[in-house]
């Protein structure tokens, strides 16, 4: 038996330094993936931590005035909650208050569900139990189609073309108000509520569906009386998810409300959002001073909502799976 | 004998409406599911009509030009391109790691529901409140200033929660016996992934990631505070024209632009905003049936 030749021997602990640098490089990489894996809480947490931030100094107080005259300034909590009176430019006396602002969040949002919820259920029940095949798939990709058009797009449709149809059908001078906003939201929101929906309602076991056949059910019956109550759970976290984008909804609430602060009284009058607010006015206020800080504490509560909302919805459908598994 | 033998299986009265109802719930349902369907469809329609005398070459590689009332979008359609590169250069890997992290190496505890609950709740943060963060992270407490980088950052951060779950979803489809067989070749956890679990799932990690580019597109709302801008002179040809924007620039995107020519400024020929907004919906609808035919592709090509 010749003995390994140099040259082997040195092939051979190349490979092996190259398998040393391979058992260093995996607990490296296993790392990166675990820090990724992480990366949610870590931006969830930062994203609220910023936010916070820099909305703080409206609750502890920021010094106004020249150096002679400094006075702490505080933001009334209290007004800004409950004052329906958003003034932030006011030269005497600003006057920052929210309510005005989160009952057009709400009219906005409740009336789009109210046209995108039972539209939704509809869209979900005839694509998971009256369609078949190819037209189920068709529908499937256009109504993912509806949820890719972008906000500024809808708030641009909105704009030019439901604007002229609400003037002429309804006889209002302007057409943007709480009905133009309401209709985009709800087209918006839709994507979101069928899908859920219909994931819910696919996870209804067949067996549900054999049984309700079996006793001589029709399909409508079977729908109402047997799937309705076994995907309850699924079909409310998809309108709470509905609410949640319109709550969010940025953009195109800008664009169709009309953006008047106002404490509405009927669907044609204009409102002004949370959302919208902060998208509007951010770029013009001054950084430090109170407006500007207080626009981030809107955000803190826009935080806090889509917040309970999601962990509601997510406990809601976590339920559903326990419930599976008993 | 009987006058009339009655036949045992004829339909009663009650089996016909219960018939009719379903024919009734079937057809109602379906109404519905075209009324969500067929507006949208002819608005488009609509857009195309109304913006087809400004729709040119010309129209995609100008400048926008004597403030925006001639010339195209050149400047605002390469700013997004490059708005959504370098928000995927961010994301992709992140997003990416993060679903192999959950798919993979997450036990059953709490440190993982709670993870799973953070993306659902970053999926659920509003677009404004992402914009604010981007003002309060990047561009104020990092320094960066209003630029490229601290828009594609904020962005980022904004599509991660999708590429996650859907590199999730689509590592869960590898079957467990891919892996075992390959961990019985002795190889490590990190070889098996890279060689068997990231090659057998690529098309379905592709189909998220390829989703996010069509919502990191449209948005405005994360990038109006954290670096676009109405307009910057940008030059009209040649490598200047092609990469306008370093990533310390300002920069205009397509999103922006529509906002701002259709609400703040007057005297924008009205076919230049219908062209604005159906080269959005042009590109969405492009970037989706591009992942579209990945899934066809994917499907046709499981072997399992």
């Amino acid at each position: 038996m010749p003995e390994a030749s140099p040259a082997t021997e040195k092939r051979f602990s190349l490979r092996r330094s190259v398998q040393k640098v391979v058992d260093f490089t995996e607990p490296a990489i296993v790392g990166l993936i675990h820090l990724c894996g992480w990366s949610a809480i870590i931006f969830v947490m930062a994203i609220f931590f910023f936010v916070f931030k820099e909305s703080l100094p409206a609750i502890t107080g920021i010094e106004e005035g020249d150096a002679v005259h400094a006075e702490v300034v505080k933001l009334d909590l209290v007004e800004f909650a409950t004052s329906p009176k958003w003034i932030p430019e006011s030269a005497k006396r600003p006057t920052f208050g929210i309510l005005a602002l989160m009952v057009g969040t709400l009219s906005v949002t409740v009336l789009s569900m109210l046209i995108a919820v039972p539209l939704g259920l509809g869209a979900a029940v005839y694509v998971s139990e009256f369609s078949k095949g190819k037209s189920r798939e068709i529908l499937k990709v256009l109504i993912e189609l509806l949820a890719a058009i972008p906000s500024v797009v809808w708030g641009f449709i909105g704009l030019v073309i439901l604007n002229p149809m609400i003037v002429e059908v309804t006889g209002e001078p302007v057409g943007l108000n709480i009905l133009n906003a309401g209709i985009v939201l709800a087209l918006m929101s839709v994507p979101i509520i069928v899908s859920v929906s219909e994931d819910a309602l696919r996870a209804v076991p067949d067996s549900y569906r054999e049984a309700g056949m079996a006793l001589g059910a029709n399909r409508w019956e079977m729908v109402y009386k047997v799937l309705f109550p076994a995907a309850k759970h699924g079909l409310l976290a998809a309108v709470l998810l509905g609410i949640g984008r319109g709550i969010g909804e940025t953009m195109a609430v800008l664009m169709c409300t009309g953006h008047s602060v106002n404490m509405p009284t009927s669907i044609f009058d204009p409102v002004r959002t949370l959302t919208a607010t902060i998208a509007a006015e951010l770029g013009e206020a001054v950084r430090g001073d109170m407006h500007y800080h207080t626009l981030f504490l809107i955000g803190v509560v826009l935080f806090a909502f889509a917040f309970v909302i999601n962990l509601t919805a997510d406990l809601i459908v976590k339920g559903i799976k326990v419930q599976g598994n008993e | 004998m009987s006058s009339q033998p009655t036949n045992p299986f004829a339909e009663t009265e009650e089996e016909r409406r219960g018939k009719l109802v379903e024919n009734l719930v079937g057809i109602s349902t379906l109404l519905m599911t075209w009324l969500l369907i067929i507006p949208v469809l002819a608005i488009i329609i609509f857009l195309v009509y109304k913006a087809w005398p400004a729709l040119s070459i010309e129209f995609l590689l100008d400048n926008p030009e004597k403030k925006m009332t001639a010339g195209g979008i050149w400047g605002p359609l390469i700013g997004t391109f490059f708005l959504v590169l370098v928000s995927l250069i961010i994301a992709a890997p992140i997003g990416i790691l993060a679903g192999v992290y959950l798919n993979e190496f997450a036990r059953d505890n709490w440190l993982t529901r709670f993870i799973n609950l953070a993306v659902v709740n970053l999926a659920g943060v509003p677009s404004i409140v992402h914009g604010l963060f981007g003002l309060g992270a990047f561009v104020y407490f990092l320094g960066m200033d209003r630029c490229l980088l601290a828009a594609s950052c904020t962005v980022a951060v904004m599509t991660l929660p999708v590429i996650i779950t859907s590199t999730k979803e689509a590592l869960a489809s590898v079957p467990m016996s891919f892996r075992v067989a390959c961990w019985n070749m002795g190889a490590t956890k990190w070889q098996t992934i890279r060689t068997i679990v990231l090659p057998n799932s690529i098309s379905g990690i592709l189909t998220g990631v390829i989703l996010q580019v069509a919502r990191a597109a449209g948005e405005t709302a994360p990038i109006l505070f954290t670096g676009a801008m109405i307009s910057s002179r940008i030059a009209d040809s040649g490598w200047e024209a092609m990469v306008p924007y370093g990533l310390d620039d300002r920069f205009m995107a397509l999103s922006y632009h529509l906002y701002i020519i259709s609400t703040q400024w007057q005297n924008v020929p009205e076919s230049f905003k219908f062209g604005t907004a159906a080269v959005m919906i042009g590109l969405v609808i492009a970037v989706n049936s591009i992942s579209i035919a990945f899934r066809i592709y994917l499907r046709s090509r499981k072997k399992w």
